[in-house]
């Protein structure tokens, strides 16, 4: 393998602390080395002037569908979506049909992406068999097939009894434990945020204390088993709250908020657009903000994007019949960007948590630049403008409530081993 | 200003109203003729979509387009895409092809009417969408109470009963507060839709309160499945607290009247003999309602039909 030297680009590296203009020596798909000034002979040179070079984005919680549901997204489109977004690795979630919740899944699941995928693909498992909620997996045989963690994600697990086991099992084989936490019963038909806008629609509304009434269930079962718990997609300021106040005691928490759930409001739902239906429901500016506080202060750990595909024909529906979830793999650098313009998050910071920080979560080596670490690298234009239209999209679904929306911020180039696996100038290139 | 479809009064403005109020005045006229019946919309095809039963509301429109000489067809499909049959906006672009001149929709969810407006050439009537909006009932409410009490503005109006699930209320809610009346709701807190008073209104649990001062009571169908324990302890229980009969009126002001929009719960919400004598103008209310739809058809269906929107 050949030699690419990245140069003269603004490097943003958190697991070192460095935000200077460097350059990059990539040498048989490692980092060879970082230096403010290199000798380009021989190596394959890139400009990067006036761009920023970064880790790989690490995604901590995407929907690959594969299997059982290739009609929405499958590894492979999965796997373009990504790097096409400047993700380098992705974990995918346990509610495939089958269900990941059991070796020869997981199996499959990593043996399709070694075929198909650019990205590197980390299996989520589910925590109970059928994501059903009562029997526990057989977490030990699952990591040893390759998963990285335990989770029921879209579906939470009600009883407290089945959490607590699943928890205290946890610890025994080290592996996260990542909960969507909303209490069903207080979700009940909800359909988006309750407050004003479900009022005004006339729809179901979700209550922000069906989260924290979860978040806060967890938390407890947390300290009391010593697991590491992972909140998936924080939405609303009470959960964030919670967090704080736990981390404080010391209790083994990390959180992840998406892009959708830091910039847009219920108010993007106001005409029924069936693709800012999700799950939690977007909620209110208040808790946008403090989502975004949570971010910058690091009660949240990382960005991570819920990218969840769904045909046109599912979402083309009544907005009570619609499945929930949006598309984010392809937006999610150019969305989480407004974090850095709006001056509450320094550049090197919003990379930590779409990289380092969620690499950490997962126990996986990512997220740094450091000589000798896999050349898992992304340049970005932070000041690019594009059009994004899903249509023409790596994602095989079209959810998003930013179709049709001029975006600053865009990838120009993804790197997975020391190769280029995008450009936007030539689209997706491997495998 | 009016456009090209009516989904709700929350996106009219107070000239608007008055214009389609004034439309209905001159309308009612053509109801007291012999013959009942103007060439205005000779030629012209309305389509009553309707997913959700109801026999009055499609009447009155049926009525309504007649009246005005249209040829009204109604269409009430089964299906939904919970049952996986055809989808709302395939039923939709089929009608669509067909070229009505407007179509009335009425469907169990909130924002299909909007959907279908996206997806559709034609000028969409919402007939009343989950518990979203239901402007022409709205419209004939404000028609009723205007012609009653010979003014809007200033007058107090209370609301009574199941807010959470009424498209009914907060048509009314939007159209009274933007003609410069003062509304208020009464209902037990598990039947207050949250942030309530974010639309403007205040909200009450106690109907005496509620009712202290109001010039028009208004109260509102409950469906039975509301009262068997999961909002409401029982409808016994509810009808105590709740229903209006002559004692509880007279905490109202003395000339307050009473409008319910159909079908009355007789001994739920109202008492049989409230509902059936003044104060009450329920049937009033039903007999406004076809000039306030012949009204908005005139308004509505016309126009020119605008090229096909982008869905």
């Amino acid at each position: 393998m050949g030699r690419i030297l990245i140069r003269r680009g603004r490097v943003l590296d958190a697991s070192s602390n460095r935000d200077e203009k460097a350059d990059v020596l990539i040498e048989d798909g490692r980092i060879a080395a970082v230096e403010p000034s290199l000798d380009t002979s021989g190596a394959e040179a890139i400009d990067a002037g006036g761009l920023w070079v970064a880790p790989g984005f690490v995604d901590l919680h995407a929907h690959l569908r594969e299997p059982g549901q290739e009609y929405k997204e499958d590894i492979a489109s999965g796997g373009r979506a990504a790097v096409a977004g400047g993700f380098t690795t992705l974990a995918c979630m346990a509610n495939t049909h089958p269900a990941n919740d059991d070796p020869a899944v997981t199996d499959y699941i990593l043996d399709r992406a070694r075929q198909d995928s650019p990205a590197r693909v980390l299996p989520i498992a589910a925590a109970t068999k059928g994501l059903e909620g009562a029997v526990m997996t057989e977490m030990s045989a699952i990591l040893r097939a390759g998963a990285v963690a335990f989770s029921d994600d879209g579906k939470t697990i009600m009883d407290s009894g089945v959490m607590r086991r699943v928890l205290e099992y946890s610890c025994m084989v080290d592996a996260p434990v990542i909960v969507h936490a909303e209490d069903c019963t207080l979700v009940g038909h909800g359909v988006v945020n309750e407050g004003p806008v479900s009022t005004r629609l006339g729809l179901p509304g979700n209550p922000a204390v069906a989260e924290a009434v979860h978040v806060a269930r967890d938390l407890l079962l947390a300290q009391l088993t010593g697991a590491h718990l992972h909140v998936a997609h924080v939405s609303t300021a009470i959960a964030v709250e919670l967090i704080r106040r736990a981390r404080e005691q010391g209790i083994h928490v990390t959180a992840e908020v998406t892009p959708h759930h830091l910039t847009l409001t219920d108010e993007a739902t106001l005409g029924y657009d069936t693709n800012a239906k999700v799950a939690p429901p977007l909620r209110s500016a208040a808790d946008v903000r403090a989502c975004r506080k949570g971010l910058a202060e690091g009660v949240i750990d990382a960005i991570a994007t819920d990218h969840a595909p769904h045909a046109v024909h599912e979402k083309d529906v009544e907005f009570t019949a619609a499945p929930s979830g949006l598309i984010g793999l392809e937006t999610a650098f150019a969305v989480v960007l407004d974090l850095v313009r709006a001056g509450e998050l320094q550049p090197l910071e919003l990379m930590q948590r779409m990289s380092a920080n969620p690499a950490r979560i997962l126990r996986r080596a990512g997220g740094s630049l450091a000589v000798g670490a896999p050349a898992d690298v992304v340049v970005l234009d932070p000041q690019k403008e594009w059009l994004y239209d899903p249509a023409k999209g790596f994602s095989k679904s079209r959810n998003s409530p930013w179709a049709g929306r001029t975006l600053v911020g865009q990838v120009k180039l993804t790197l997975v081993d020391g190769r280029v696996v995008y450009d936007v100038a030539r689209g997706v290139l491997l495998p | 200003m009016i456009g090209r479809d009516l989904l709700g009064i929350e996106d009219l403005d107070r000239a608007d109203l008055e214009r389609i109020l004034e439309t209905a005045e001159r309308m009612q006229e053509v109801g007291t003729r012999e013959v009942k019946k103007v060439p205005t919309l000779r030629g012209r095809t309305i389509v009553n979509l309707f997913f959700e039963p109801s026999t009055r509301t499609r009447t009155s429109f049926e009525i309504a387009g007649k009246r005005l000489s249209a040829d009204v067809v109604n269409f009430s499909p089964t299906s939904s895409s919970l049952t996986k049959d055809e989808s709302i906006l395939d039923t939709a672009r089929t009608l669509d092809a067909m070229a009505p001149d407007a179509v009335v929709v009425r469907h169990k969810v909130a924002g299909v009417p909007k959907r279908i407006a996206d997806a559709l050439a034609a000028p969409v009537i919402n007939a009343g969408d989950g518990a979203h909006e239901h402007p022409t009932q709205a419209l004939l409410d404000l028609l009723t109470v205007y012609q009653e009490k010979g003014r809007i503005d200033g007058l107090s109006v209370t609301i009574v009963g199941d807010v959470l699930h009424s498209r009914v209320a907060r048509s009314n809610i939007y159209g009274f507060l933007k003609l410069g009346a003062e509304v208020r709701v009464a209902a037990p807190p598990t039947l207050i839709p949250p942030a309530i008073e974010t639309l403007g209104v205040k909200a009450f649990t106690s109907l005496r309160e509620a009712l202290d001062g109001a010039d028009v009571v208004m109260a509102l169908r409950i469906q039975r499945e509301r009262l068997d324990g999961a909002y409401v302890p029982s409808i016994r229980e509810y009808s105590a607290t709740f229903g209006l009969d002559r004692t509880k009126l007279r905490f109202a002001k003395d000339d307050a009247i009473v409008m319910h929009p159909g079908p009355v719960n007789r001994g739920v919400e109202l008492s049989h003999d409230l509902a059936d004598h003044r104060p009450s103008v329920i049937l009033d209310q039903v007999r406004n309602g076809v000039a306030l739809r012949m009204a908005v058809l005139y308004l509505f269906a016309g126009r020119p039909v605008a090229a096909a929107q982008e869905g």
